[in-house]
């Protein structure tokens, strides 16, 4: 302590900046280690993650439609939807045309309720080429615990008949679009008390859906693989 | 040894994260609504403490005094991010269910906290007990929150538990047509359990000073006698 007191004035200052531009060099040295070891997990792990994410698809597509009926390949047969308001979707996705020796069966595609009790609810949903909703399933969701989860089967306590089956093989000559809305709103659709906004999000976003995909079912159908799917 | 004894009563008990420092609240309100949640955000939480901890202790010798604040921020983020990629590819599973969690560690300051006051100032060792402990004194106390809140707010206990280990199945604690009480389930309900957990403790430490303070009192000559 008492040797600094002895230096001179202009060597403390040229000192303070030989620090400061020490100090600078060690930050930049650690954010481009940290950023390197970040790089390469990134890169180690980007197949496998990739690998996940697509059977995790497959596994989504599973729950709507069971792999035996279809013979194609649900990666390759998919085509892209843009940002589409009606359902829901302000994000580009891609919908999966399920076909069997070439004979479409079903359209597979994502849809979303924005009014869910706490935000947006991501669906899945199988369209039959007769124009039914073979099933649906919730894919993403902050519905509250114990509450409004019921949507999604895994949460909801009745096992044996979950509240989102009852939508399975309905379609609008069952259910006329007007009555595809919970028992609340004077639909067919039952809810559960004191949980009705999660119920009402999405059904109203499960007959969105329905109404769009069987209004474009042709030309969804009929479009080439890869393609982007224009109104 | 004692010191690793202090390191364990520390972070389970006198300074736990939780009960008595009141930190890495964010986390733990949002995510104590069932006990399943709570339990795997504590296990993402230990994990990360622990490497953060090692990491930084390692690295104490090389990095400045003035700037440890952005390099420990730097280190902690780089290392969830490593942690988060690494469940994804290789516990996928795992990954699905705690996936949503370990990004939220970030935003605990138990890490950087511990970081701060502990890791960058002692060896490896001590430093990733230290992480242990302090991760370990967290995961208690949210689990036990996590429990309370869904006995009260949905009758049940392990909901969920299903995800991680498939063998086992929550259970229904109250009867099957309790309505449920909302309230606990929503962010005040973990402002109330902490409340009173928090309480607990202290009603706990005050009644073992006072049994201290009265043991003194009762035993005069011999505290007297022993200096002389």
């Amino acid at each position: 302590m008492s040797e600094e007191h002895l230096d001179p004035v202009p060597p403390q200052e040229s000192g303070a900046l030989r620090i400061s531009l020490r100090t600078a060099a060690i930050l930049l040295a650690f954010t481009v280690i940290f950023t390197t070891l970040m790089a390469g997990a990134y890169v180690l792990t980007a197949p496998r993650v990739a690998a996940s994410a697509q059977a995790e698809k497959l596994r989504l597509i599973s729950e709507v439609l069971p792999p035996a009926a279809y013979d194609n390949d649900p990666m390759v047969d998919t085509i892209i939807l843009p940002p589409t308001r009606l359902l829901g979707l302000d994000e580009p996705s891609r919908l999966f045309r399920a076909r069997k020796g070439g004979v479409p069966v079903a359209l597979v595609l994502e849809a979303a309720a924005p009014d869910g009790y706490s935000g947006r609810i991501g669906l899945i949903l199988a369209v039959s080429a007769d124009e039914h909703l073979i099933a649906q399933r919730v894919t993403t969701h902050k519905e509250t615990p114990g509450l409004g989860d019921y949507i999604d089967p895994k949460k909801d306590r009745n096992k044996t008949r979950p509240w989102i089956t009852q939508f399975n093989d309905l379609g609008f000559d069952t259910v006329p679009s007007r009555q595809w809305r919970v028992k609340k709103d004077g639909g067919r659709f039952d809810q559960m008390a004191g949980a009705t906004v999660s119920a009402r999000a999405v059904t109203n976003a499960s007959r969105r859906a329905l109404e769009w995909a069987t209004a474009r079912r042709e030309k969804l159908f009929a479009l080439p693989a890869n393609e982007s799917f224009k109104e | 040894m004692s010191v690793y004894r202090d390191i364990a009563r520390n972070g389970l008990w006198k300074q736990n994260a939780i009960l008595a420092q009141l930190l890495g609240l964010c986390p733990l309100l949002a995510v104590s609504t069932n006990f399943v949640s709570a339990v795997s955000l504590g296990l993402a939480t230990i994990l990360v403490m622990m490497l953060a901890n090692l990491a930084i202790s390692a690295l104490r010798a090389f990095i400045p005094y003035e700037i440890r604040i952005p390099v420990f921020i730097l280190i902690i983020a780089a290392l969830v991010t490593i942690v988060d990629l690494l469940f994804n590819a290789f516990l996928h599973d795992l990954y699905l269910v705690l996936g949503i969690f370990i990004p939220l560690i970030v935003t605990n300051c138990i890490v950087l906290a511990r970081v701060e006051a502990f890791a960058a100032k002692n060896g490896l060792r001590a430093s990733t007990l230290d992480g242990l402990m302090m991760g370990v004194g967290f995961i208690w106390v949210i689990a036990l929150l996590g429990a309370v809140r869904e006995i009260i707010g949905q009758g049940t206990l392990f909901a969920g538990i299903e995800m991680i280990v498939p063998s086992l199945s929550g259970i229904q604690v109250l009867p099957a047509d309790y309505p449920g009480f909302l309230i606990a389930i929503l962010p005040p309900g973990a402002f109330f359990v902490l409340g009173l957990l928090i309480a607990g403790r202290n009603w706990l430490d005050h009644r073992a000073n006072e049994r201290l303070r009265l043991q003194r009192q009762q035993m005069p000559p011999v505290a007297e006698s022993a200096p002389a």
